[in-house]
C-alpha cells in the first residue's frame, strides 16, 4: 500500500514483497524459532509476471526456487525480491536459482552462495549476528522493558493503606452497627 | 492573481498559527482572560485563511494555470477533473499544506467543539495545536511553496503518476492525514496537563473521543491504501512491510493502546502519566512518520541529502516537537497526582498487558525500519530487513493480543479473577476449537488453522458482553431483547470493533493460503484455476493502461469476488501472440478490508454513544468508590 503521501514508485512500480519460507534457517540465536516455523506458512505468495517458460516442469521444484527468491533482495530495485521484481538483474537470478535447484543444492547452499557473491545486503531475512542481535533480540528487549516499568511503577506506588483513625473507626462502627 | 492570493493566505496562516501559539499560552499562564477568550478567535482564523489558501490551490490546478511551478509538475490540461482537484494532495508541497489544514481544522473543531472546556485548558490546548501549526506552515512557506511562480510557463503540464490516478488513492491521503493528524489534539492535551499538571477522570473523558475519531479514520486509511495497493498494483499481495506502509502502522498501534488506557484514566484515574507518555509518542510516530518517510531517508541516505534545506528544516522541527514535549514529560510528569490502584488481573491489567504487547510490536516494527538505516549510518554495513524479519517478529506479539483481548472486557474493574471470564466464554472456546479443528483437517496446515480459530474466538467472543448484559436464557428471551436495545453504543461499539479484527484475520489467514500461477494463453482459452474453470482474457479483462505523458504503462489488475475469495488477474508482457497471465486464487481477501471497516464503524458508534461526547456528563456509578 502506499500509506502517506503518493508512493514513489520504487523499480517499474512496484514494492516490497511477503515471502514463505520453508528455507529452514531461522533467524540464528534460536530467538522464537518455533513461533517463527510456524508463523512463516502465514505469507502469501507472490510473482513477477514472467515467462512461464522460466517456471520449472516440476512444481515441487518451482515452489522450492519460489521460497529461494522471496528470501532475496532484488539488488536494484527498491524492496523488492528477486521473486517480485520485473527487473533483468531479477530475472538472472531466477534463472540462477532455478539452476541450482535442478543440479540439486540445498535452499541453504544457494543462498550462502548468493550472500557469498553479494553480501548480507541480499538477505531480506538478516542473518543473526554480532550487528543485528539487537534487530532479532528486539521483541524480547521491548518486552521485558515494559514488564520492568511495570513492576517498577507497582512497587513505587503500593503504599499500605494508612490506618483509620479513631474517628474512622467510631464512623466504621456506626455505619456497620445502624 | 490567484496564486499569489494563496500565497499571502498561507503567510498569514503563519502569522495567525504564531499568534495562536504564543498569545493563548502565555495567557493562561499570566491568568489573563482576555488574552486566554482570543485562543478560538485565533484557531478559527488560522482555519480560514488556510482555507482560502487551499482553495487557490485547488483553482489553479483546476484552471490548468501552468505559470505555477506545482501544476506544471503534476498536471495536465487533459487530466480528469477530479484528478486535477484531488491531485493538489498528490505532491509533497500540496500534501504538506493538505496536512497544516487539517491540522488547522483541529484547531477549529477544539475551538468550536469545546467550549465547556475550562477556558485556560482549552486555551493551552489551542496553543499547542497554534505552535506545531505555526513549525510547519513555515515550512510549507519557505521550503515547500505550492504556490511558486514559473515563466515563460509551459503549454502543458507533465502530468500526475498515474498509480496514483485512482479513486481509491483520490480519498486515501486525506483520511489517512485526518488520522495522523487527528492524534494531534491527544497530543495537545498531553501537553497542556503537563503545563497544568493536573490529569484527571475529566481530562480521560475530553481525550478519548478525540482519540477515537482519529483512529477511526487511521484505521480507515491504512485500509484504503491497503486495498488501493491490492487492486492496483497488481503485485497480488496487500501488505509489504515497506517503511511507508510500516509508517503508518506506528501510530496506529501507539493509538490503539492509547484509546485503551485513556479508557483507564476516564474510569478509573489510574495510568494518567503513561496515558500521557503514549499521546506524545502516537503523534510523534504520525509526525514521524509523515515526514522522514517523505524525506526518503528511511530508503537511502543518500536520497536524503538530495534536498538538505528540507531534510533539515524538518529533522529540526521534529527534534523541537519531539524532544521538547518529552523534555517537558520528564519534568513534570512526576508533578501528576499519583494514580488508582488495581490487582494485576483485572479490567485495568488487562489493558496494561494490551499496551506493553501493542508497543512491543510497535517497537519492533519500529526498530526493523530503521535498523538498516543506523546499520548503515554507525557502521557502513548495509543491510536489509524484509518482511521475513517482520512476520517472524510481530506475529508472536501479536497472538497474546488477540488471545486476550476477548477475555478483556469480561473483567471487572480493579479487582478480578480469571476463571468466571473464561467459564462464560465457552462458547467462544467451542467455536475456536470447532473451527481449529475443521481447518486443520481440512487444510493440513497448522497456522492457517489456528489463525482461524482465532478469529472465531475473536468473533464469537467479541459479544460475550453484550450477550453477558442481556443475561441470556437466565431471564426469559423478551426482557433478554429489550435489554440488548438498551445497551450503551460505547458496548456495541467495542464488540463489533473487536469482531472486526477478527475477520481481518480470517482475511489475512484466507491469503496465506492464496494459490497462484502463470500461463501464457490466446483469447478464449480456458485455464483451470483453483477449481474453476475460465477464460481469463473473455471474461476477467486484466489490462495495461499506456499514459502517453509520463510514457509509463500500469498494470490494472482485474478481479472477481463472491465475497468469500477473489480470483486475480494480472496482464503481462505479448510472447508470440500469446498473453502471459499471472492468476490468483486468493480466499478471503475482501475480509482483511472489510474487518478494518468494521473495526472503524465500531469505533464510530462508540463516539456517537451520548455517555462519550465531550461535556455529557458522566455517570459516576460507573466508577465504584473504592
Amino acid at each position: 500500500m502506499s500509506a502517506t503521501l503518493p508512493p514513489t514508485p520504487s523499480h517499474k512500480g512496484r514494492g516490497l514483497f511477503c515471502s514463505p519460507s520453508p528455507c529452514g534457517r531461522g533467524p540464528g540465536g534460536g530467538v522464537c524459532a518455533a513461533a517463527l516455523a510456524l508463523f512463516l506458512a502465514l505469507a502469501p505468495a507472490a510473482h513477477a509476471v514472467s515467462n512461464p517458460s522460466e517456471m520449472l516442469p516440476d512444481p515441487k521444484q518451482e515452489a522450492r526456487a519460489e521460497a529461494i527468491g522471496h528470501q532475496l533482495r532484488c539488488l536494484v530495485c527498491q524492496n523488492e525480491s528477486v521473486e517480485d521484481s520485473e527487473a533483468d538483474l531479477a530475472r538472472d537470478f531466477r534463472k540462477i536459482i532455478r539452476s541450482r535447484v535442478l543440479t540439486g543444492d540445498s535452499n541453504e547452499e544457494i543462498i550462502a552462495w548468493m550472500t557469498a557473491r553479494y553480501g548480507d545486503f541480499i538477505r531480506l531475512r538478516p542473518p543473526f549476528n554480532a550487528l543485528t542481535a539487537a534487530l532479532w533480540g528486539a521483541p524480547v528487549i521491548a518486552l521485558l522493558v515494559g514488564g520492568v516499568a511495570v513492576v517498577l511503577a507497582r512497587r513505587r506506588r503500593t503504599p499500605a493503606p494508612a490506618p483509620l483513625s479513631d474517628e474512622e473507626r467510631r464512623r466504621l462502627a456506626d455505619l456497620l452497627g445502624s | 492573481m490567484i496564486p499569489e492570493l494563496g500565497h499571502f493566505a498561507l503567510a498569514l496562516a503563519v502569522a495567525l498559527a504564531t499568534a495562536q501559539a504564543v498569545i493563548p499560552l502565555w495567557g493562561a499562564r499570566a491568568r489573563d482572560p482576555r488574552l486566554i477568550a482570543a485562543a478560538p478567535a485565533l484557531a478559527l482564523g488560522q482555519l480560514i485563511a488556510l482555507a482560502a489558501s487551499y482553495a487557490a490551490l485547488v483553482w489553479c490546478a483546476v484552471t490548468d494555470d501552468f505559470t505555477v511551478l506545482n501544476i506544471v509538475d503534476n498536471s495536465n490540461s487533459l487530466k480528469p477533473l477530479i484528478y486535477k482537484i484531488t491531485g493538489t494532495w498528490g505532491n509533497h508541497e500540496g500534501s504538506i499544506l493538505l496536512w497544516c489544514l487539517i491540522l488547522a481544522l483541529c484547531g477549529g473543531a477544539v475551538a468550536t467543539f469545546g467550549r465547556n472546556l475550562p477556558s485556560a485548558l482549552r486555551a493551552r490546548v489551542i496553543g499547542v495545536l497554534g505552535f506545531v501549526s505555526a513549525g510547519f506552515l513555515m515550512f510549507a512557506l519557505t521550503e515547500s511553496n505550492p504556490f511558486l511562480r514559473v515563466w515563460p510557463p509551459p503549454l502543458d503540464g507533465q502530468d500526475m503518476n498515474p498509480l496514483l490516478q485512482d479513486p481509491g488513492l483520490a480519498i486515501h491521503p486525506p483520511v489517512l492525514y485526518a488520522g495522523y493528524v487527528g492524534f494531534a489534539i491527544p497530543f495537545a492535551f498531553a501537553i497542556a496537563a503537563l503545563l497544568e499538571g493536573r490529569v484527571d477522570a475529566a481530562w480521560g473523558r475530553w481525550v478519548r473521543p478525540w482519540t477515537l475519531a482519529s483512529w477511526c479514520m487511521l484505521t480507515g486509511g491504512i485500509a484504503l491504501g491497503s486495498w488501493w495497493a491490492y487492486y492496483e498494483l497488481g503485485w497480488g499481495g496487500y501488505w509489504f512491510w515497506d517503511p511507508v506502509e510500516n509508517a503508518s502502522l506506528l501510530p496506529w498501534l501507539t493509538g490503539t493502546a492509547l484509546l485503551h488506557s485513556a479508557i483507564v484514566v476516564e474510569k478509573r484515574e489510574a495510568l494518567k502519566t503513561w496515558t500521557i507518555l503514549l499521546a506524545i509518542g502516537t503523534f510523534s510516530l504520525s509526525l514521524s512518520g509523515t515526514f522522514l518517510v517523505r524525506s526518503g531517508i528511511l530508503n537511502s541516505v543518500h536520497s536524503f541529502a538530495n534536498d538538505p534545506a528540507r531534510g533539515v528544516f524538518i529533522l529540526g522541527l521534529l527534534a523541537i516537537v519531539i524532544g521538547g514535549s518529552l523534555v517537558l514529560f520528564a519534568w513534570r510528569a512526576p508533578v501528576l497526582a499519583p494514580s488508582g490502584l488495581f490487582a494485576p488481573i483485572s479490567r485495568e491489567g488487562a489493558l496494561v498487558l494490551n499496551n506493553i504487547l501493542l508497543c512491543s510490536i510497535a517497537a519492533v516494527v519500529l526498530t526493523g525500519t530503521t535498523y538498516p538505516l543506523f546499520a548503515d549510518l554507525l557502521f557502513g554495513v548495509k543491510i536489509s530487513v524484509g518482511p521475513p524479519y517482520f512476520q517472524s517478529t510481530v506475529l508472536p506479539l501479536a497472538a497474546p493480543v488477540f488471545a486476550a483481548m476477548t477475555v478483556a472486557p469480561l473483567l471487572p474493574w480493579k479487582r478480578a479473577r480469571l476463571g468466571p471470564a473464561l467459564i462464560r466464554l465457552w462458547w467462544a472456546m467451542v467455536a475456536a476449537a470447532v473451527v481449529g479443528v475443521v481447518a486443520a483437517l481440512g487444510l493440513r496446515r497448522g497456522l492457517p488453522a489456528l489463525a482461524f480459530a482465532a478469529s472465531a474466538w475473536l468473533i464469537v467472543g467479541a459479544f460475550a458482553e453484550l450477550v453477558e448484559r442481556t443475561r441470556l436464557f437466565r431471564v426469559s428471551l423478551r426482557t433478554s431483547f429489550s435489554r440488548l436495545a438498551g445497551q450503551p453504543l460505547a458496548v456495541w461499539g467495542s464488540s463489533i470493533a473487536h469482531a472486526g479484527m477478527g475477520v481481518t484475520i480470517a482475511g489475512i489467514a484466507g491469503m496465506s493460503l492464496a494459490i497462484s500461477t502463470i500461463v501464457a494463453v490466446k483469447p478464449g482459452t480456458t485455464v483451470p484455476l483453483a477449481g474453476y474453470e475460465f477464460k481469463p482474457l473473455m471474461t476477467m479483462h486484466p489490462s495495461r493502461r499506456a499514459f502517453t505523458t509520463q510514457r509509463t504503462t500500469v498494470t490494472d489488475a482485474a478481479i472477481h469476488t463472491n465475497g468469500f475469495a477473489d480470483i486475480y488477474t494480472v496482464l503481462g508482457e505479448e510472447h508470440d501472440g500469446e498473453a502471459v497471465l499471472r492468476l490468483h486464487y486468493n480466499p478471503l481477501a475482501p475480509w482483511i478490508w472489510f474487518g478494518a471497516l468494521v473495526m472503524a464503524v465500531g469505533g464510530g458508534l462508540s463516539l456517537a454513544d451520548r455517555r462519550l461526547r465531550v461535556g455529557a456528563p458522566a455517570k459516576r456509578s460507573l466508577a465504584v468508590p473504592a
